[in-house]
Parts: structure tokens; C-alpha cells; sequence
């Protein structure tokens, strides 16, 4: 009985095609998404029928988690350094030119003025220690928030401020925000939803 | 790697010459394929696809308006809504008159609370903003004028005007929510206000 032979193919795959796929893939990607954000808390935001996109640019958040402690973030890094340089002459504290650089890098912060420097001087990575994650001091007594959101008006006009809060925050913190923003007579702002289907339409 | 080598070798001993070795113009594109992979990887967990929404919302001044400057709201057309803990809802209409409290009444966030007794009030505004969707959606309206006629349709002197209180217990998600249902019933007119010892005192009477 003669063998059959079955010819040898080759197992060569043309990878062009998947190659095409893999990049287009990517090329959707980097257009379509953008980047997390390293915020000094993780909130849930709750969701609302809101459908306005939030602008980019000449943003100040305030992010507030479930304990009710308040934290801080301004885009644009001259912006952080005026902002800082102000805030230390209104606070009696001087910055040197380091801590001042490694201040505009810093994303968010929560800390009281107090301890800024010390703030400052540890390691990036050990920022989001608990123990680092104090909150912005807003009580009537001592409103340190007012004085941040004053200061960031005068840096740059052009801010826009908006509201990232847990969804488990008790409202007196809420209204403890809500009023230090009308102090300062900023009565429109901004509050941070994700989206949820209108129910009605 | 991706391909086995079938040839059997030895070929070369038939050929005479000694030609150049043929190479292959196909390039194997397996770790390019890898790599584009990776990168997708990486770009798909360091982003993220969603945008957050925002939502406007105006806060009354508190400068000091003179009294006769004020304008004052007809008691009839008030609705306050107070949110107390555990994501319940207490709300009254009118205010006290003649030394009779208004009915104090709970409610919640579900689709047959809060939301059915302002689209009950809401009747006629909602009425009308249906019919401009309908006039919008038939292309007879642009953006803009749509929304244009929908806050002069909002603002109408005859719609409810909603008083938001929060007590202590209240939450930030139960002050999004009850916003959220302001612009799913298009009111136009509200506000968040302080919560007054009266509001207390109602809630108080309410649960003896």
C-alpha cells in the first residue's frame, strides 16, 4: 500500500492584516478617551439628566469625600505657583522657589496652610497617605477654602468653578460649600454628575 | 517563530551557480502586531472613556435686597420639599395661614413621588414643552430658539416655584437627585434655601 503523503503547507500568516486592526484599535483609543486623573480621593459622583460637557481648561474643583473633607484642584501650573505665592503672603508663610515648583506639579490637595511646607517637603507617592489627606479647613472660624477660591479668582478670572462631591456627603458640608461660595458672591457654579437617562421624553 | 521551515534543504546542491541568496521581501510582523497590542492594553486601562456631565446651578445672592425690592411669591404656587434621612422626602404647599399648618406629606424619589406631584403642578409648562419638543423635532425650530422659547415657557408666572430645604440627614446625591427632578418636570423657579425652625417644628408635628 503506497503512503500517503499529504503535502507539507506552510504555517506563515500573513500578520499585515491584524497588524491594521491592532493599530486602528489603538488610533481609536487615543482619540476617543482621556487620561485618569490622579485626584488626592476617589469619589462617587452621583448621576444626574445633565447632559453639558465640562470644560477642560480654567477648571477649580473642589472635591469633597464622604467625610466631608474638602480638597483642592486648579488647573495650569503658573496658575498653582501664583496661587501658592498669594496664598503664603495671606497666611504669613514664604515659599521657597523648590517648594513653589513642587507645588504646580501637585494635581490636588486637602491640606491646612499650616501644614503646606511639611506637605511639600515629603515624597509625592506618600501624598495620598492618610495621614497627609487633611482637608482645606472651612469652618467660620478659620475658612481657608474661601481665601484658596479668592485667591484662584484673582490668579485667573477666567475660572470656572465646579463641584466633585461624594455621594454619601452629609449636606452641612454641602452648605458649608455652598455658602462660602456665595460669600464670595460666586453664585453660579458647577456641579460634577455623571450621566442617567432622562426618564421623561 | 511564525512560520516552520518546509524547505527540505540541500537544494542548492542542483543549482551551478553560486547566486546570491534570495531573500524574502515579506517581513514577519508578528511582534509588531504585539506591540500594538500592548500599547492598546495600556491606553485602555490608563483612560477613561467617559466625560463627566455637569450641571448648572445658580445660587440666590446673599446680599441684602431691600423689602420693597423683593418680590414676593404667592404662597399658593409654593411647593417646599424637605429632604430628611434615608433618602426620604417630606413636602407641603402654601405656607401657614390663618394659623392653619399645611399637610405635611412624605414621599420619595421613586418615579410615583416627588416626581408625579410636580408633574402634576407642572401640568400645563409640561404641556407646552412637549408641544415645542413635538414643533423641534419637526425641524421647524433651531437650537437655539428652542432654547429660547423653553426658558420663556419655563419662566411662566403661573408655574409652581419649588423651595428646597435640606435637613441635617439630607445627603449630596439626595440634593442632585431632587435638582435632577427640577429639570426632568422643567421648573423654572427654584431654590435652595436654609432650612427655618417652622419647617422643623411642621416635621415634628407630622410624626406625633
Amino acid at each position: 500500500m503506497p503512503k500517503i503523503k499529504i503535502p507539507r503547507k506552510s504555517t506563515w500568516q500573513d500578520m499585515t492584516a491584524m497588524c491594521d486592526v491592532a493599530f486602528l484599535l489603538l488610533t481609536f483609543f487615543i482619540l476617543t478617551s482621556n487620561m485618569v486623573q490622579v485626584e488626592a480621593v476617589k469619589v462617587a459622583i452621583p448621576s444626574s439628566i445633565s447632559e453639558i460637557k465640562i470644560l477642560e481648561t480654567n477648571i477649580v474643583k473642589i472635591l469633597i469625600d464622604p467625610q466631608g473633607k474638602i480638597f483642592y484642584e486648579i488647573d495650569g501650573q503658573e496658575h498653582r505657583m501664583n496661587l501658592l505665592k498669594k496664598m503664603g503672603e495671606q497666611y504669613n508663610v514664604t515659599f521657597t522657589d523648590k517648594e513653589l515648583r513642587e507645588f504646580s506639579i501637585v494635581p490636588s490637595f486637602g491640606v491646612p496652610m499650616s501644614a503646606m511646607k511639611s506637605y511639600l517637603a515629603i515624597k509625592a507617592e506618600d501624598r495620598s497617605n492618610k495621614e497627609n489627606l487633611l482637608g482645606i479647613p472651612c469652618d467660620s472660624t478659620d475658612n481657608q477654602l474661601k481665601y484658596w477660591i479668592g485667591m484662584s479668582l484673582a490668579v485667573n478670572p477666567k475660572i470656572l468653578i465646579s463641584i466633585k462631591a461624594d455621594q454619601s456627603t452629609p449636606f452641612p458640608v454641602i452648605k458649608k460649600v455652598f455658602g462660602t461660595l456665595q460669600d464670595l458672591k460666586q453664585n453660579r457654579f458647577n456641579l460634577i454628575t455623571s450621566l442617567e437617562e432622562n426618564p421623561i421624553r | 517563530m511564525a512560520e516552520i521551515n518546509t524547505d527540505k534543504g540541500g537544494g542548492k546542491k542542483h543549482s551551478k551557480k553560486p547566486k546570491g541568496k534570495k531573500m524574502s521581501t515579506r517581513i514577519d510582523l508578528t511582534p509588531m502586531v504585539d506591540l500594538g497590542f500592548l500599547l492598546i492594553t495600556f491606553f485602555m486601562l490608563a483612560t477613561t472613556l467617559i466625560k463627566p456631565q455637569t450641571m448648572e446651578i445658580s445660587m440666590p445672592s446673599k446680599d441684602k435686597v431691600p423689602e420693597e425690592e423683593q418680590s414676593k411669591i404667592k404662597a399658593s404656587k409654593a411647593i417646599t420639599i424637605i429632604l430628611a434621612k434615608d433618602d426620604s422626602i417630606y413636602y407641603y404647599f402654601g405656607t401657614r395661614e390663618n394659623d392653619i399648618d399645611p399637610e405635611v406629606i412624605v414621599s420619595n424619589f421613586g418615579p410615583t413621588g416627588i416626581r408625579q406631584v410636580l408633574l402634576d403642578r407642572n401640568a400645563s409648562v409640561m404641556a407646552k414643552v412637549a408641544q415645542l419638543r413635538k414643533e423641534k423635532s419637526a425641524k421647524n425650530l433651531t437650537d437655539e430658539d428652542f432654547s429660547k422659547q423653553l426658558s420663556l415657557i419655563k419662566a411662566d408666572d403661573q408655574a409652581p416655584i419649588v423651595v428646597i430645604k435640606s435637613t441635617d440627614n439630607g445627603t449630596y446625591k439626595n440634593m442632585v437627585d431632587i435638582l435632577d427632578e427640577m429639570n426632568i418636570c422643567n421648573i423654572g423657579r427654584y431654590a435652595i434655601v436654609d432650612i427655618t425652625a417652622f419647617d422643623k417644628e411642621l416635621i415634628q408635628n407630622r410624626k406625633k
